[in-house]
């Protein structure tokens, strides 16, 4: 994968578990934080946390969505600004949990909630630093003008460059070259913005941003905390970074059919994708290959079929026949749910030119599942085109297509010799589909 | 021999090969060989390889290509190489790339790991362009000098490569992220124009070392190089650099490039289609802005990638006409010999073998015992016997016979310090030697004067018995016909009046035990005709166990001759090598825990009769 969010409370967590190796000697961090979940025993935690008893708090969602003060979805006052008790929060979050929410046109429900105590202070104190990454630079945003609107305030925010193989000398220099003067102790936060972007580096994030971020003496309080971490650097940083999990965006619950295909895929070798487009469309495709796949969902959609595009997915990387079975038969029970309007369904079985995957082998899973469903393809109306090259496409294509016309499924094969999306344009126009 | 700078390989390129991948490094030596080239790979780097090379092929014959244990040893000796071909995994693909930076003689490093972290990506790159070195990937197949040289896997199989005629120059540069679908446009390209002149796949991650503007600017300064193709992708800003260069005149040669992922704008930010990293940040990232700006630039952008054989098909056309594509005589392609592997799957071949084996089988799921598989061996409590049965005689005993074996085992293990192969074993041990020194010492010992008797016994009492010899008769014949002592008969301080305890154990068991002791019986006969002469004489262990051995298997359905057989192949003396091994590594053991020093003769123990010779 690659760049993944991960939740602020999971971001001050790495932050205060590694605190001593970065900031131990200069500032201090008073880790008070908590993550509630649907799972969470909320009567007993108070146990253990007693603070949550006794100081004002601050309850919002920590479900890698931002613009929550704008949303309301922060609870930190009743009347006035810390006045929030533990009652009050949970009461809340209980309430906000049952219902419904639209963020960003996207419905779902709340899972995750941060509760941490309230600190109080000025607009004034808070500042804003982050911290993300270009092709050759790492670039450090820094302003004196942190809180929501620091968007308005983009103008004074100061942008800094780091080259990626700068000494540390170097990096000290220019972060305190460009402190913005707005900011009253410039060099206790050129400090922190070094030591935060050592540990930036060190811990593979490629987006940190503290806002508002409030230092008072040497004490830090990350107020917010929005960050993303190179998940492939698992290997490198696993250790520093604790548990960590990568939660899906707010609202993108799978399908059943999609999380059985997910879960075959987290335990397999091979690379298995699918995601529904449209239940009720017409055109599905069974494509090896992450740049093929993309291809083909590309012509179905160039040649105007777009809306009748019923799912996009993949498999790759030498699944065995069983695991292509399974997959095959996901997708024909979702296809043979019911009956298209306009008239047969299509089937794209696709593909490059393969390196080294055995085509014929790949073929006997479809084949294997489209005997299982023969009687239900059929009953639906089903026409199946087919293209592939590679080693042992040969046998592969005559087999499937001696196994389609023994069920009596219509079926027109191709290899190499045609070009790899010739069989979209074929399956819509002979098929009138757009 | 040196190579314009817009070239990374040619015909005489060497490569470092960075782990012991045997398919790939195969490969590539198919490849050298079809295109009629020296062998590319020189030397493989591997550092948990113990060995110092390794054999592959090239074309029908083997050669050898060293293995060394880092990069900088191979490119010492190595120092023409001036490709590594890093095939190191994520976790180690960025240290090796590093420490290959800074060897002088290196210059092109491709780079197939996928899920190396960004910021390592990131830090290569710098440090590679900085040195003006070329990286290609991470996260690649590679990419193909047609006719020259060809990274690992790019291009599939060899019937695929001649297909697509990547195993000669064209006249088209090709640039794309994956290696699936450079495979594919090498074929189209193949197809609708002359084939590749040199093609790139610069990998699927976020920071590729090079990207597709690197690569184009070196096609637009090589005269191979007609017109380009590219295959960019939905994400990132790559493609509109090459938008710019074409723009700014950097770029005159005529471009063919379509962006992937134009499904994307149907599905918002909704479905990740591709790529992990194929996911488009700005409006500008999409694949119909790139393609639109591509376009714009002066890139021949096709409708839908359905059109691009066409629009190739009309470029070339329209070259070759004007005569700035000159015809290719198309070279003649020597057959890659079959892997023998490959062939007798396919059924195709056939050889005699060199060596039977109908006792064992390892080449399943599970090793077998004569059909049996070893986890049924324990889960069914077979005994060492049953193990014996199996493995020596392709038998599964029924319980007395294992039982029995089981007791001759347990008999002959040891029989002190004294005996000569017990002594050998501990003299040796004593000088120091290793347990597999020390306890063959004492099997060596092994014969018709020690441990022996079993196999004598056991033959010339079967023989007398066959040939109906009454006992009396059988005596008289060893003595005057053979002239030899009765194996098997006689003990040094037992006798009838002190009979062997081991011996009484033995034939009781059998008494009680066999379907019948018809030999046993035939040698206590004699044991009454030799025990009436002199009181030792008896039938000792060597002899009971011998002619137990010939009941034994005569019981277990063996004929006359059959049995003849194990005895002269040494299966029944094996008994006794197989028990008193036990007693050897016995006596081993104990001289390395007593840690005795080395054993010295006393003198006195030697009776010295030397002589000078007459003469001397």
């Amino acid at each position: 994968m690659a760049q993944r969010g991960i939740r602020e409370y999971d971001g001050k967590r790495i932050l205060a578990q590694n605190w001593e190796d970065y900031f131990g000697d200069a500032f201090s961090y008073d880790f008070k934080s908590v993550l509630i979940t649907p799972e969470t025993d909320l009567d007993r935690l108070p146990e253990e946390h007693p603070w949550l008893k006794e100081t004002p708090l601050v309850a919002k969602p920590d479900m890698l969505f931002g613009k929550r003060g704008k949303l309301g979805l922060i609870l930190f006052k009743k009347e006035k600004p810390g006045d929030v008790s533990w009652e009050d929060a949970k009461e809340w979050i209980k309430q906000k949990m049952a219902e419904e929410v639209e963020i960003n046109g996207v419905k779902g429900y709340l899972t995750h909630f941060l509760v941490e105590p309230f600190v109080p202070h000025q607009p004034e104190e808070e500042y804003y630093v982050a911290i993300t990454t270009d092709e050759d630079e790492d670039i450090i945003y820094m302003s004196a003008f942190g809180g929501i609107d620091v968007e308005e305030n983009w103008d004074k925010v100061v942008e800094v460059r780091i080259p990626i193989n700068a000494s540390d000398e170097e990096i000290k220099k220019l972060i305190e070259e460009n402190v913005p003067a707005d900011i009253k102790d410039r060099e206790k936060y050129a400090d922190f913005v070094y030591r935060l972007y050592k540990l930036f580096k060190d811990l593979h994030f490629t987006y940190l941003e503290i806002n508002p971020l409030v230092i008072v003496g040497d004490k830090v309080y990350p107020l917010d905390f929005v960050g993303r971490v190179d998940d492939t650097a698992q290997f490198v940083a696993g250790r520093k970074w604790g548990e960590l999990d990568f939660p899906a965006g707010f609202g993108r619950e799978l399908t059943p059919e999609e999380k059985y295909i997910k879960e075959m895929d987290e335990k397999s070798g091979a690379s298995l994708k699918l995601t529904i487009l449209n239940p009720e469309g017409r055109i599905w495709t069974l494509v090896a290959g992450g740049g093929a796949s993309v291809v083909y969902s590309d012509t179905v959609a160039d040649l105007g079929a777009v809306k009748e595009l019923a799912n996009y997915g993949e498999y790759s990387g030498n699944p065995t026949r069983a695991e292509t079975r399974e997959y095959v038969k996901t997708v024909f029970d979702l296809m043979t749910r019911n009956k298209h309007p306009e008239g047969d369904k299509i089937l794209i079985i696709g593909g490059a030119i393969a390196n080294f995957t055995d085509v014929a082998k790949t073929f006997e899973g479809i084949i294997d599942a489209m005997k299982e469903y023969a009687d239900k393809l059929k009953d639906v109306g089903i026409k199946v085109y087919v293209r592939r090259g590679g080693p042992n496409y040969e046998i592969g294509l005559k087999r499937i297509k001696e196994a389609a016309e023994e069920l009596g499924i219509p079926i027109e094969v191709y290899g190499p010799e045609t070009h790899m999306t010739e069989i979209v344009k074929k399956a819509i126009e002979e098929n009138k589909v757009a | 021999m040196s190579k314009p700078d817009y070239l990374l390989f040619d015909r005489n390129t060497k490569a470092i090969f960075w782990n012991l991948n045997r398919n790939a490094i195969q490969r590539m030596l198919d490849y050298d060989y079809v295109v009629g080239r020296e062998p590319s790979v020189v030397a493989i780097v591997a550092p948990t390889q113990s060995r110092k090379f390794d054999k592959f092929f090239y074309g029908t014959n083997e050669i050898m290509i060293p293995i060394y244990r880092s990069t900088p040893e191979a490119a010492k000796d190595f120092p023409e190489a001036d490709v590594l071909l890093n095939f190191a995994s994520f976790r180690t693909a960025y240290d090796v790339t590093m420490e290959a930076l800074d060897i002088p003689t290196i210059r092109t490093i491709a780079i197939t790991a996928e899920g190396i972290p960004e910021r390592f990506a990131r830090t290569m790159r710098i440090k590679a362009k900085e040195l003006g070195k070329w990286l290609i990937g991470p996260a690649t197949v590679g990419g193909i000098a047609p006719g020259a040289f060809r990274i690992a896997n790019t291009g599939g199989t060899i019937e695929n490569i001649v297909n697509s005629k990547l195993h000669r120059p064209g006249s088209v540069g090709l640039v794309t992220r994956s290696g699936g679908l450079f495979n594919e446009l090498s074929n189209v390209i193949a197809r609708n124009a002359n084939g590749i002149a040199e093609g790139i796949a610069i990998g699927g991650d976020r920071y590729p070392g090079t990207d597709f503007l690197d690569h184009m600017l070196r096609y637009e300064k090589n005269p191979q190089v007609k017109f380009m193709v590219l295959l960019g992708e939905v994400g990132g800003t790559l493609e509109l650099r090459v938008a710019e260069a074409i723009k700014e005149g950097k770029i005159t040669k005529p471009v063919i490039a379509w962006c992937i992922g134009t499904i994307s704008k149907h599905f918002g930010g909704e479905v990740q289609f591709g790529h992990a990293g194929a996911k488009a940040g700005a409006e500008a990232e999409t694949a119909d802005a790139k393609n639109a700006a591509l376009r714009e630039a002066g890139a021949l952008v096709p409708t839908s990638f359905n059109e691009l054989p066409e629009l190739i098909r009309g470029v070339y056309e329209e070259l070759h006409a004007k005569g700035e594509i000159p015809d290719i005589v198309e070279p003649e392609v020597p057959p890659i010999p079959e892997d023998y592997a490959k062939a007798v799957k396919a059924g195709k071949v056939r050889r005699p073998t060199n060596f039977i084996c109908t006792i064992s089988d390892d080449r399943g799921e599970e090793a077998t015992y004569c059909g049996v598989p070893i986890s049924e061996v324990v889960e069914k409590g077979y005994s060492i016997a049953d193990v014996i049965g199996l493995l020596w005689f392709k038998k599964k005993f029924p319980e007395w016979a294992s039982n029995f074996l089981d007791m001759v085992i347990k008999v002959v293990a040891d029989h002190g310090p004294a005996v000569s192969g017990a002594h050998n074993t501990k003299v040796t041990a004593r000088a120091g030697k290793d347990l597999m020194s020390s306890i063959v010492t004492g099997i060596l010992t092994i014969g018709p004067r020690f441990g022996g008797a079993i196999d004598g016994a056991a033959k010339y009492f079967k023989m007398a018995k066959e040939k109906g010899m009454d006992p009396v008769e059988f005596v008289d014949y060893m003595k005057k016909v053979e002239k030899i002592p009765i194996p098997g008969i006689g003990h040094r301080i037992k006798s009838t009046k002190n009979p062997d305890k081991r011996v009484e154990l033995l034939k009781n068991f059998a008494k009680e035990h066999f379907p019948s002791t018809e030999l046993l019986d035939y040698a206590l006969e004699v044991e009454k005709v030799t025990t009436s002469k002199k009181e030792n004489l008896i039938l000792n262990v060597d002899g009971t166990i011998g002619v137990l051995l010939v009941d034994m298997f005569r019981a277990l359905g063996y004929k006359d001759e059959e049995i003849d057989e194990l005895i002269n192949a040494g299966a029944f003396n094996a008994f006794f090598v197989l028990g008193r091994t036990i007693g050897f590594i016995g006596h081993y053991l104990d001289e390395k825990r007593l840690d005795m020093p080395l054993y010295r003769h006393p003198t006195d123990d030697i009776l010295y009769d030397v002589k000078r010779p007459e003469g001397a």
